[in-house]
């Protein structure tokens, strides 16, 4: 968080928050009480934990005034080149696993470095740098697949794309399974978290999106951060491109190439983050991603009709944001 | 103009100020950085609106509350930026917003005959068919003029037309203006160079601190007279006593280059000490501060600190250096206005607040903004206050406060006290006494006369991006400096 004090941290990600917990008291009453079973919270955690993660990394990008139209390729991208290699390599259970989930990093992060090179060196517009890097990713991930997702010869991965967290606890407490990438999808939200409003680079990351010329001459090395907010946004791309191979036992170029890109940035965006960059936060993308996971869950449980859904979202995106800014206006009067 | 005043929040900018234009005249309007030109002529264009006063043209009373109304009366502004659009062509940037219309699509031809004849009118011959951005300074400076001829413009304010100009240039400016004067138009020009207007004015108007001071013909009106009427006899401000510097030699300046802006510049300063620099908007001294504090990496020279050399690649450096840039655009510049006062604070010392977890420690940055609080007297109701919303005086000291952290041995002030009320100002002069007895070294840009001459030992006077003249702060009159920047006095 950067300023405004500990009250207007939860006025700011209270935007989403407000509306969400109005929309879940709504939605309880209307299903008969099926929404608020734990099962259906878990499953609604399980849908957003891909957007969710994506957003993480698009947070950090998009404070600082940038933006990344590369995730969803590199979802694909990653995911393809994790299946190749972990078919290719004789290794086995945790050492596989490790081994192809580092190559997958290796691979988000360095695109993400292609990524921030014309936008620190050139000063060129990241939606332009992005959006080649989506196209080539796209293009890359189908070359290497030929077209056809890669399966997985190895069964090692199963327990990380579909396994639960520590069955025996949860059933001992009589509370549902917790799947692991939902671990994963906390993990990651905590640990963004600390980096961004606990460290000297996210508070530079704050500074660098807030006023660039400022945060030069105060010495900060405005190129490196900016570098590393696209690597942060390719490694997370190369997570959730791990985690749904892991899920699907399988690469695919398709994988990440539908929704995701634009759900992921409606999250950091109905998450209370600016896109003029200084401003957001990562809490703010979970209640963001959840805001968009719950409301497509609560169509669901209410019979909405599919191709209906998707205005519904529309129109709530608009609504959140709207929101967003009179609450914002309102403060700053 | 008659009786024009206006006011800005804790300024009295314009302050009965008349003045008369006649057609075919070019009326001189000079003044010093600050003595409400700008607002005069903003006024004049539609861009401001005046708070009393009336403005007559041809003896009937007009109201001009749009820039858009002004064009319609026959005034042009011909501004020191250019309000050309670059990737259009010359008879495109002539005709924009005003495009002959043939069917509802603009007719180019018309368009084309039309910046023909206004360049005709002028004398002129400009490649019509490359875009405005192939042109010189100078031909651009034209298109500017023509522009404005195109829309009948019969009042024609030029801001500071030759500060862009070469020699030969300015006499093919002094040549248009003096074929626009015997077509009937009426010119304001605006100068700093005294040197010139003797060539192009008929009448020379004097503005300072928002007031008509005089107005006299220009053959009667010597350079140094014109300076004296700018200079004026003001109350002096309270200024702390300084100190005079014992200490040796901390920052030492050789033969620093950045052309343009900078040519050559060599100067030292020694601990204690407070070195103004002098001089006109644009004479370099800015550029000087940047070049030094890495904001602006210089092309050549050397700068030394307590005798040894250091090498500054950007800002890092510098900070590294022990050099502290407090810069003159707070907004723009000094602060991340959406972060807290704390955040602000200690940007630029981070490293210092961080444990050895990586993570900053919040609670030892809110003691150090809290003593920073204190010891500058900085009117916040506390460090979690957004800097947005603070006012100008307040977020001036935080910018220093965000330097006072450090060890820095030089601080480079830009304009230190722009745009703050007097008691924030009397604060701010206090710290950099304060700051010079416990040894350090100020360099401090000011376009405030008293103030560089009550808060600076010595005073070097810039012009054209090097030093013109040193003065001791006891031979240094604001006349001799203003001659000096103006190049009245060489």
């Amino acid at each position: 968080m950067s300023g405004g004090g500990r009250l207007g941290y939860w006025l700011r990600i209270g935007g989403a928050g407000l509306f969400f917990i109005a929309l879940i008291a709504v939605v309880n009453v209307a299903s008969h009480g099926t929404f608020l079973e734990p099962s259906n919270i878990v499953r609604v955690l399980r849908q957003i934990t891909y957007n969710c993660v994506l957003g993480v990394g698009q947070t950090f990008v998009i404070i600082t005034a940038g933006i990344d139209l590369s995730v969803g390729s590199l979802v694909a991208l990653t995911g393809v080149v994790a299946a190749l290699f972990a078919n290719s390599v004789h290794l086995s259970g945790f050492a596989l696993i490790a081994a192809t989930l580092i190559v997958a990093v290796a691979v988000g992060g360095a695109a993400g470095w292609v990524n921030a090179l014309p936008v620190v060196k050139l000063n060129l517009p990241p939606f332009i740098t992005t959006l080649a890097m989506l196209e080539m990713a796209l293009g890359a991930s189908f070359i290497l697949s030929h077209g056809r997702p890669v399966a997985l010869v190895s069964t090692d991965f199963q327990n990380t794309g579909i396994g639960s967290f520590l069955p025996a606890v949860t059933d001992a407490l009589h509370l549902p399974n917790v799947p692991i990438p939902v671990i994963w999808m906390l993990a990651i939200i905590l640990l963004a978290s600390i980096v961004l409003n606990r460290t000297r680079f996210g508070r530079y990351v704050f500074a660098i999106g807030g006023n660039e010329e400022a945060a030069r001459l105060a010495g900060i090395n405005v190129a490196r951060v900016k570098t590393m907010v696209y690597v942060i946004s390719g490694v997370c791309a190369a997570i959730v491109g791990f985690l749904y191979m892991a899920l699907f036992s399988s690469g695919s170029p398709q994988t990440g190439t539908g929704d995701e890109l634009l759900e992921s940035i409606a999250a950091v965006v109905v998450g209370g983050t600016s896109l003029m960059g200084g401003r957001g936060s990562i809490i703010g993308t979970f209640f963001g991603a959840l805001l968009i996971g719950v409301l497509y869950n609560a169509m669901n449980l209410l019979g909405v009709d599919s191709y209906l859904q998707k205005v519904v979202l529309g129109a709530v995106i608009l609504l959140a944001v709207v929101l967003d800014e009179l609450r914002k206006r309102y403060l700053t009067r | 103009m008659r009786n024009i005043g206006k006011s800005f929040p804790g300024v009295r900018a314009l302050d009965d100020v008349s003045l008369t234009l006649h057609s075919g005249e070019t009326l001189a309007l000079v003044g010093e950085n600050g003595a409400g030109k700008s607002t005069l002529m903003k006024i004049l264009s539609g861009a401001l609106r005046a708070d009393q006063g009336t403005i007559l043209i041809d003896g009937a009373p007009v109201q001009i509350d749009s820039p858009q109304r002004a064009q319609h009366l026959g005034i042009g502004m011909i501004y020191q930026e250019f309000t050309l659009v670059p990737q259009l062509t010359a008879p495109e940037n002539i005709a924009l917003g005003a495009e002959p219309v043939h069917g509802g699509l603009i007719d180019a031809r018309a368009v084309r005959e039309r910046a023909q004849r206004a360049l005709d009118e002028l004398g002129l011959d400009l490649p019509l068919d490359v875009t405005v951005s192939h042109l010189s300074v100078a031909e651009q400076q034209l298109v500017e003029i023509a522009k404005v001829l195109a829309r009948n413009a019969r009042i024609i304010v030029m801001d500071e037309p030759t500060a862009a100009l070469s020699g030969r240039e300015i006499e093919h400016l002094f040549t248009i203006v003096g074929r626009l004067k015997a077509s009937g138009a009426g010119i304001i020009y605006i100068s700093h160079r005294m040197d010139e207007l003797p060539r192009v004015a008929d009448r020379v108007t004097v503005l300072r601190d928002g007031r008509a001071i005089e107005t006299r013909e220009a053959k009667d009106f010597p350079a140094d007279e014109i300076v004296h009427a700018m200079v004026g006899r003001r109350l002096e401000a309270h200024f702390p006593e300084l100190a005079a510097p014992a200490g040796p030699v901390v920052l030492e300046v050789r033969n620093l280059e950045r052309t343009p802006a900078v040519n050559d510049v060599s100067f030292s300063v020694r601990a204690g000490e407070i070195l103004g620099l002098g001089g006109l908007i644009g004479a370099g001294r800015t550029e000087i501060l940047r070049a030094i504090a890495g904001a602006d990496v210089a092309q050549s020279g050397e700068i030394r600190i307590d005798g040894s050399p250091v090498r500054i690649r950007g800002p890092h450096d510098a900070i590294a250096a022990g050099i502290a840039f407090i810069t003159e655009d707070r907004k723009a510049q000094g602060l991340v206005l959406g972060m807290n006062v704390r955040e602000n604070v200690t940007l630029a010392h981070l490293q210092t607040f961080v444990d050895r977890d990586l993570l900053i420690d919040v609670a030892r940055e809110r003691s150090a903004t809290t003593r920073m609080i204190d010891e500058l007297h900085i009117r916040t109701p506390g460090t979690e206050q957004l800097v947005r919303n603070l006012s100008g005086g307040t977020q001036q000291k935080v910018v220093l406060a965000k330097w006072l952290l450090g060890n820095a041995r030089v601080f480079l002030f830009d304009e230190p006290t722009r745009g703050i009320d007097v008691g924030a100002k009397a604060e701010i002069y206090k710290i950099m006494v304060e700051l010079a007895a416990r040894g350090a070294a100020i360099v401090m840009v000011s376009s405030d006369l008293p103030e560089a001459l009550g808060m600076a030992h010595r005073i070097l006077v810039i012009r054209g991006g090097q030093i013109a003249a040193e003065f001791d702060r006891s031979q240094a009159t604001p006349d001799k400096i203003i001659a000096i920047a103006t190049g009245a006095a060489a």
